[in-house]
């Protein structure tokens, strides 16, 4: 075309063709995004370097020289030695169960299917729950309402049975006994599935018209919110006690799970609340002059809306949960970080390296949850996306 | 808008009214001496306003003059402080029974759509109607399926709001209140946020509405639209109606000052 004329008609259409190759290939990225610049390229080598170095001394203190398999502690004392998982290999079943009494006739019997019969009713409870849990996170799972009501309201039935014991011919177990992975696993998941309708409440508390309601909710937020969870959790083990009649004694793990519930809550209100007020006034407005009243309009149009803006923010909230709840170690709760740390004790096993790979291990299980939950969070993101916006 | 659409010759147009008949005797809406403030803000001052059923009605008025307020008012989306409003025969007061019942017989259609973006275009048609109405969900799609197709666009049934243009998100938006079976319809400038190739796409499914009878208060500028359908047309300015008249007179011989200076402002 001539630049010169103004007036143009196009007589040929031009068809699409696929990209040039210079958008494509591995070696075009890896020339934009490792050595655009000299900047960069600095950068890339360094970065290179670095993993040259360090990458051969973590595997050889994991995998090269570590002791997979020992009968007690000597291997792990030899010189030079890498990480000692065959202690944690011994035990796990402290890990896992803390003190939760064997069954005693799978106790004496030998094999893998009666180590595992030997714990058989935490065994159950976590199998259940991963049998409930999946199909529940999994999006296109079918019989959601029966799946949630068998979760939500069954399974703690059954989990408190199973554990605590005292009826239907299973041994007494008290809360004391319970511990290791069991009861991080308990606490992180009441903590989660009871946070966030608290939460999800409370943000709505606070936005509430009426002055009764909405004082009192951001009382309740800025209260907890304003103190450490540590002190929650000594005030809730050691001063509640006190304020009680004597001969009631309050169960310590029951007082974590409602301190960690009620301190959560009012993180996850904060949260919620920030999706809230991201909705366009509109939407209310669209709504109300619909006929819809206040809670249809917040079950079907805002809540779903405002708490899919913060998602981020509300895996952010459980995933920090999930950590935190090793603090009960300090009211004398066993959950998994306190068995690693009280095994590093274990005279068995003293070895230059022992404490470091429990504590490698308990860090590998935490990071294992975190990150699915990170992960799924993700994938709900990507799944609920409806079209761009306007 | 052109001043073309003004010219008298519009012999089509009168054809159409005549199908356009409002009642005589039964009210829709009546606005009695009434009052509304923000904070200390007198935006709606003495208000008097009787729509008939059957009526169009097009409000317009410059920036700030307290239109959208006024229609916010008849679907209580704004409260007002004095005087009466009375809706298809109820009363609105702090009694929220009857603010959700008024709400139940008025549509409204909003400037930015306000569709629900997290639900299908056959979803925003359908909540409503199935969770406020108890319609059963079959019926309830039957019903948005035919209002969908009244609106041109049933093919879009199962896209999201955010795959459609702004034309086609307004006319499910129409579809969306139409499927509560109104007796009402609100219009806070329908036909502003939209490019102009998609104005006339909405307009026309609005005409067609006015044609099956349906009472409407419309604000808009769309001067064209107004001579179309309206009855009359209601100046406002400063929170008050200025004038009203039909809409022939009202353009062709405005009486107030501030109605000649706007419509001298619009029209060109
Ligand atoms: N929620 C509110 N609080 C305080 N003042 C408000 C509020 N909503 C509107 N106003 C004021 O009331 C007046 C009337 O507003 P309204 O939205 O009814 O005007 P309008 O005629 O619809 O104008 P436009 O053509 O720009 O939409 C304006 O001066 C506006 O600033
Ligand atoms: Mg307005």
């Amino acid at each position: 075309m001539n630049t010169q004329d103004l007036a143009y008609v196009r007589t040929k259409f031009e068809p699409a063709r696929p990209a040039p190759m210079s958008n494509l290939g591995l070696v075009v990225w890896l020339r934009r995004h490792l050595f655009a610049t000299v900047g960069d390229t600095v950068l890339t080598l360094l970065g290179i370097a670095f993993l040259v170095w360090a990458l051969p001394n973590l595997y050889n203190f994991l995998i090269g020289d570590a002791v997979f398999a020992a009968e007690n502690g000597d291997a792990c004392r030899a010189a030079n030695v890498g990480a000692c998982w065959a202690y944690v290999w011994a035990r796990l079943d402290f890990f896992l169960y803390g003190f939760f009494p064997a069954d005693p006739y799978w106790k004496e019997q030998a094999g893998l299917f009666a180590e595992f019969m030997a714990q058989w009713r935490v065994n159950l409870v976590f199998f259940i729950g991963l049998a409930l849990v999946v199909p529940l996170l999994w999006p296109s799972a079918p019989f959601k309402v029966v799946n949630a009501a068998l979760f939500f309201i069954v399974y703690p039935v059954v989990v408190f049975y199973l554990l605590a014991g005292g009826a239907f011919g299973l041994e007494k177990v008290p809360t004391e006994k319970w511990g290791g992975l069991t009861i991080t696993l308990i606490i992180g998941l009441v903590g989660i599935v009871t946070s966030l309708p608290l939460g999800i409440l409370l943000a709505l508390g606070r936005q509430s018209r009426l002055p009764a309601i909405k004082y009192l909710s951001t009382g309740f937020i800025e209260l907890w919110r304003a103190v450490p969870l540590i002190t929650v959790l000594f005030m809730a083990s050691v001063m509640l006690p006190l304020f009680m009649p004597s001969g009631v004694t309050i169960d310590k793990l029951l007082s974590a799970l409602v301190g960690i519930a009620l301190f959560n809550s009012a993180y996850m209100a904060e949260v919620v609340r920030g999706g809230l007020q991201a909705l366009p006034r509109g939407q209310y407005e669209a709504a109300s002059s619909l006929g819809l009243n206040y809670w249809k309009s917040m079950f079907f149009i805002i809540l779903p809306q405002a708490l899919k803006h913060v998602i981020p923010g509300i895996v952010n909230t459980f995933i920090a949960l999930f950590k935190d709840t090793s603090l009960v170690s300090i009211i004398g709760i066993f959950d998994l970080l306190k068995t690693v740390q009280s095994s590093t004790a274990d005279l068995d096993w003293t070895a230059p390296t022992q404490a470091i790979t429990g504590y490698i291990f308990a860090a590998a299980v935490f990071w294992i949850f975190c990150f699915s939950m990170s992960r799924y969070s993700i994938f709900m993101e990507n799944r609920l996306h409806t079209g761009h916006k306007r | 808008m052109s001043n073309d659409t003004l010219t008298p010759d519009a012999a089509p147009q009168k054809n159409d009214r005549t199908k356009m008949v409002a009642s005589e005797t039964e009210v829709a809406i009546e606005i009695v001496d009434m009052h509304k403030w923000f904070g200390d803000f007198h935006v709606l001052r003495d208000i008097n306003l009787k729509v008939m059923k059957g009526e169009r009605i097009v409000i317009a008025g410059p920036s700030g003059s307290g239109k959208s307020t006024l229609i916010r008012c008849i679907n209580r989306l704004e409260e007002h402080q004095e005087g009466q409003i009375i809706v298809d025969g109820i009363e609105l007061t702090g009694d929220l029974k009857a603010v959700d019942e008024v709400r139940r017989e008025v549509g409204m259609v909003f400037q930015h759509f306000n569709l629900f973006p997290h639900l299908t275009i056959l979803q925003n048609c359908t909540l409503a109607p199935i969770w406020v109405r108890g319609t059963p969900k079959a019926e309830a799609e039957k019903t948005a399926m035919h209002y969908l197709e009244t609106v041109k666009i049933p093919e879009q049934a199962n896209k999201f709001p955010g795959q459609l243009s702004g034309g086609q998100q307004q006319r499910v938006a129409i579809a969306r209140s139409l499927c509560m079976n109104p007796k009402i319809m609100l219009f806070d400038e329908p036909t502003s946020a939209l490019d102009p190739e998609m104005i006339k796409e909405v307009l026309d499914v609005m005409v067609k509405l006015a044609e099956d009878g349906m009472t409407m208060l419309v604000v808009s500028h769309e001067m064209g639209f107004a001579r179309q359908v309206a009855n009359r047309v209601i100046f406002m300015d400063q929170g008050q109606i200025v004038e009203q008249n039909e809409p022939e007179k009202f353009f062709h011989n405005p009486q107030h000052e501030r109605t000649k200076l706007f419509l001298s402002q619009i029209l060109h």
